[in-house]
């Protein structure tokens, strides 16, 4: 057995991408990314390449210093909102797993044979309301309130906001202030360049005729189109999350009606008082990942020395894929992007059985080596790790989706 | 360079959680008898507290005013971590002006306070909870989710 010595992003579970040896954290499909990168830099470049020039020289040179500068801040808090966790929950490590099990058989007791245990829920008071905290199957803990799983990046995030493809990333607790400041400040940078922009072409057109000045200055009139269609979605992205950081509500709750309508039950978060809101929200602490994911560990991994041992190692890859190729039962009922996904169920309970029987020392260390199918018959006193099929609200949940 | 060792191995940033790693190796050699995980506490909010009921596990090993203070130490610590007031705002604000690159440098003050948390649970442990077989774990470790007291098997009872 030779062990080596490995960051622990490399075995983290979830679906994100890392990059820099572990300091850049992202979600897997980055396309709508390198789409914002390209307008955000393509309309600056034309601007600054054809417009600042003549604006610097008749107007003031403070207006392409001026923007150059909100071009930088508009980038750092794009690539701050991309590139950092967004307050990712790690996912309980086996004996915790187990405990949270025990705990929940001992408050449901015991459960007639052929009746579905209840739901998963546990009741908090939050600031006089009564929140409820689900369970999620995935992460096998309970989420804290505010929290949510992303089924996209498949992580439980805290104070889940919602997950932004423009960014590439979840926007939650940690980076929810740089993806506002984002906004806002693209906001301010597309209504700039769309005001001088004008400005400049009714100076060129005074001086010179409008039709000449087109002729002049072809290149940047594709860009000003789109310019002015996402003037209007930025703005209004913008007012919506002010009006949200104004309540201290997630994108998240607002869509779910939380804190609205019949449910009657008061935002348990805000401080009452628009001011206190936006500073906690935009002014509070810097949240530290919790992820830590530069940590070293080790890695034991099993390396075939000779021919013979060659074998053992194909037939665990023969394993592998043929639960690959045999995957066992999903949903395929369409889920909201941030409802927990109960795929991960079953194969992990082969994965916590085998850790659990093999009780090495207690440091995390989530192998990513195929985990046979067949469950470890050495567990005793553990109670059946549940799935969403055996828990009643998460099947009424599949069952209405489905319809 | 990283250098190479048994136990107690020095990370590229000689990080504080190897010194721990290597302390639970040592315990190893000690079996574990059960884990306790103390649970968080949100009836004020989404602050991180954790709840001070005394664990039934734990009362044949540690007295239960010995262990809610520690609980009660750990909270008025993440309080001053996350407390909303004049020095938090202004850390903000002066951060949002350098678009956050000050953080490149400076620790943001949460960041120093956890690294007092990580003193404070090793002196507890070395003081309070090794002898008498239990260890804490830094709840930073497990998310700031739980805080876990392994109890290992009290091998000088003769059980």
């Amino acid at each position: 057995m030779m062990t080596r010595k490995v960051r622990k992003w490399e075995k983290l579970p979830g679906k994100n991408t890392f990059c820099c040896d572990g300091r850049v954290m992202m979600a897997r499909q980055k396309g709508v990314f390198y789409l914002t990168l390209f307008l955000i830099v393509g309309t600056c470049s034309l601007f600054f390449a054809f417009e600042c020039p003549y604006l610097a020289i008749h107007l003031s040179p403070a207006i392409p210093v001026f923007a150059i500068l909100l071009f930088f801040f508009v980038m750092a808090m794009l690539l701050r909102t991309s590139f950092s966790d967004p307050g990712v929950l790690p996912r309980a490590l086996p004996e915790e797993a187990t405990f949270i099990e025990m705990e929940i058989e001992a408050t449901n007791g015991n459960v007639p044979a052929g009746q579905r245990p209840p739901p998963r829920i546990r009741n908090v008071q939050i600031n006089g309301q009564i929140v409820k905290l689900k369970y999620c199957y995935t992460c096998k803990i309970f989420r804290p309130p505010r929290a949510s799983h992303c089924s996209i990046c498949d992580n439980c995030v805290d104070r889940f906001d919602h997950h932004c493809p423009w960014v590439g990333n979840c926007v939650g607790k940690r980076n929810y202030r740089y993806f506002y400041l984002f906004t806002l400040s693209l906001s301010l940078l597309t209504i700039y360049i769309f005001t001088f922009n004008i400005v400049h072409v009714v100076m060129r057109s005074v001086n010179s005729g409008f039709v000449k000045t087109l002729q002049d200055t072809p290149g940047t009139y594709p860009f000003m189109l789109v310019c002015f269609f996402t003037l209007w979605s930025v703005v209004g992205l913008t007012g919506f999350h002010t009006y949200l950081i104004s309540l201290n509500q997630t994108t998240n709750e607002d869509i779910k009606g939380s804190w609205s309508g019949k449910n009657r039950v008061q935002n348990p978060y805000s401080h009452k008082n628009i001011i206190n809101n936006c500073c906690e929200v935009l002014c509070g602490p810097a949240y530290p990942s919790v992820l830590d994911r530069r940590g070293l560990m080790r890695d034991d991994l099993p390396v075939p020395t000779s021919a013979l041992s060659i074998v053992p190692g194909l037939w665990l890859l023969l394993e592998s894929s043929y639960g690959a190729m045999f995957p066992l039962q999903k949903t395929t009922a369409p889920l909201i992007p941030n409802e927990h996904t109960p795929d991960d169920a079953k194969p992990s309970m082969a994965d916590s059985a085998i850790a659990h029987a093999e009780k090495r020392s207690p440091s995390p260390r989530e192998e990513k080596l195929p985990s046979l199918p067949k469950s470890s018959p050495t567990l005793t006193k553990v109670p059946p790790l549940a799935s969403p099929e055996t828990d009643a609200e998460a099947s009424i949940i599949a069952k209405d989706k489905a319809l | 360079m990283e250098r190479a060792g048994t136990h107690g191995e020095m990370t590229l940033t000689g990080e504080k959680r190897d010194w721990t790693h290597s302390l639970q190796d040592m315990r190893q050699q000690a079996a574990i008898a059960a884990k306790v995980f103390i649970q968080r506490d949100y009836t004020n909010g989404t602050v991180c507290q954790f709840q001070t009921k005394f664990p039934s596990e734990l009362e044949t090993r540690i007295d239960k005013q010995q262990f809610e203070e520690t609980v009660r130490t750990l909270n008025n610590l993440y309080a001053e971590a996350e407390k909303l007031g004049g020095s938090s705002y202004l850390e903000g604000c002066l951060a949002c002006l350098t678009a956050y690159t000050i953080f490149l440098c400076m620790e943001t003050h949460y960041e120093k306070v956890l690294k007092k948390i990580a003193k404070f649970i090793q002196e507890q442990n070395d003081k309070i909870y090794a002898p008498r077989g239990l260890l804490l774990t830094d709840p930073i470790e497990r998310g700031l989710r739980v805080v876990e007291v392994t109890i290992f098997e009290d091998r000088s009872l003769g059980r």
